[in-house]
């Protein structure tokens, strides 16, 4: 039970939050959705250019693959030590995130960020501070999708 | 049994009141770019100010502000008598190491970036009460060190809230003498920390509207003065959300007619992609120790009340979903 001076503050909190949601302006949705499409969408049929490329080329389907992204991984890296993929992903938002790209993007921000702390308590230690999350639950799914798979095939 | 000097619930009366008679501020490109790049005192040409770190052309920064305010009035750091500093940073580093170079006595203060009136606050109170003549308030942030303390790494491609704010990179400082001459300070109104449940940390200023009001309202009781009284009533960084709820928060209260405005408002161009506008201690601390201050030595403002807001959580507390307390102090500062 509520005593009434929690009522009386969350009646207050409330009136409050009804006052400031009317002066915050709304994200530019249609704005955001074609942005992101648009890079997203750039970004992969950069890569998708590359690996036809190799094929085309006699280079095997994995191999063509992996080099793509290694390609794309060091593109990302470059211009985020650049300063300019974030400016990118401020327009962009999760069209710059979501591909391989960001994933290197969030990794080489950290190192460079931490790098004035030292090779170990700063790069080190602090390299996957906003990509880690990506990792753990990343393995975590796999395991899942390993043990579904097992469930399904036996 | 309330003090001699107490007037109403939170308000103090300084019977002779400091004189602000130097002040400086030094700013970062950005805030130079803006439309009061002229009224600093110097305007950096890049954020590292020639040092390794951010950390370190933060602190020295600060430590520039202060020598050059001290300089003003021919003083030297020995001079000065006390330093009551603040920054944003993790142990307000900044403001120590300033203060280790600087090697005049320290008082820290961290009121996130309501700093600038609690200094002014305190280092009046100090005076008024006889135990120093000469005293330097200061304030100081970097928009770069704090947004690796409390947000992302500098070069992360996210997108930034509308509501979200810019952290300016700046430093202010005031020197309060008891005698000569200047803007004086009249009165100061100490802040409680008022909560309104807000929880969005890319959204300070719905955060600490209610606080910024709460103290004008109490300033204003306390002082029974209408809310026309003041030439500008000016906040420290509610931003364009902030600062549009206060105004509504004001009809409530019954402020009649403030003219009012906000100085995360005022420090940036329109075009300059800021979000909600400025932030941080440097934010009110530069447009007071810059643009205000000036005007009020022109005479074209006599009377201000400067109350500067703070957003009094951590990124730990914001992780645990706690919401997000917000202060502000108020200084009134007159001519004579």
């Amino acid at each position: 039970m509520q005593s009434p001076e929690q009522k009386l503050i969350q009646i207050e909190r409330q009136e409050y939050e009804d006052l400031a949601s009317q002066f915050r302006p709304k994200p530019k949705l249609a704005r955001n959705l074609l942005w992101a499409f648009v890079v997203g969408g750039l970004i992969c049929t950069l890569g998708q250019w590359m690996v036809n490329l190799m094929v085309g080329r006699g280079v095997s389907l994995a191999d063509a693959s992996s080099a793509a992204s290694c390609i794309l991984i060091f593109l990302a890296a470059l211009t985020t030590g650049l300063g300019y993929y974030n400016q990118l992903g401020q327009r962009a938002g999760a069209g710059s995130i979501v591909p391989i790209t960001g994933f290197a993007n969030a990794i080489v921000a950290s190192a460079l960020e931490f790098k004035r702390e030292g090779y170990i308590f700063g790069v080190g230690a602090r390299i996957f501070t906003v990509a880690g999350p990506t990792l753990v639950f990343g393995f975590v799914v796999a395991v899942l999708m390993g043990l579904i798979k097992v469930f399904l095939t036996s | 049994m309330p003090g001699r000097k107490k007037r109403g619930q939170q308000t103090v009366v300084f019977d002779t009141p400091p004189t602000i008679t130097a002040w400086a501020s030094v700013v970062g490109p950005k805030e130079g770019a803006g439309p009061w790049g002229r009224d600093f005192d110097a305007v950096m040409d890049d954020y590292i100010f020639g040092e390794k770190t951010w950390e370190i052309a933060e602190y020295k920064m600060l430590r520039n502000t202060i020598e050059r305010a001290l300089d003003k009035r021919n003083f030297r750091p020995d001079d000065a008598e006390l330093l009551l500093a603040g920054d944003l940073l993790n142990q307000i580093v900044a403001s120590n190491f300033a203060a280790r170079d600087l090697a005049i006595p320290f008082l820290g203060l961290y009121g996130a970036c309501s700093t600038m009136a609690e200094s002014l606050t305190v280092g009046a109170m100090l005076m008024d009460g006889g135990y120093f003549e000469r005293i330097v308030a200061a304030a100081c942030s970097h928009h770069y060190t704090a947004e690796r303390q409390y947000r992302f790494p500098t070069e992360q491609g996210v997108q930034k809230a509308q509501t979200a704010q810019w952290t300016a990179t700046a430093a202010g400082a005031v020197l309060l003498e008891a005698r000569g001459s200047g803007p004086y300070i009249k009165a100061a109104t100490v802040g409680k920390v008022i909560d309104m449940g807000q929880t969005d940390a890319s959204d300070m200023g719905s955060a600490m509207a209610g606080a910024a009001v709460h103290t004008i309202k109490t300033h204003l009781d306390d002082m029974a003065l209408s809310g026309d009284y003041y030439d500008l009533i000016v906040t420290g960084d509610l931003g364009k959300v902030g600062s549009a709820i206060a105004r509504q928060l004001f009809v409530r209260e019954g402020i009649v007619s403030p003219n009012y405005s906000d100085c995360g408002v005022l420090l940036y161009d329109r075009e300059q992609a800021v979000g909600s506008g400025g932030s941080g201690c440097g934010c009110s601390a530069c447009m007071l120790c810059g643009p205000l201050l000036k005007k009020m030595r022109g005479g074209e403002l006599r009377k201000l009340l400067l109350i500067c807001t703070g957003a009094l959580m951590s990124p730990i507390t914001a992780f645990q979903g706690e919401s997000i307390p917000g202060i502000a102090h108020a200084v009134a500062i007159e001519l004579w």
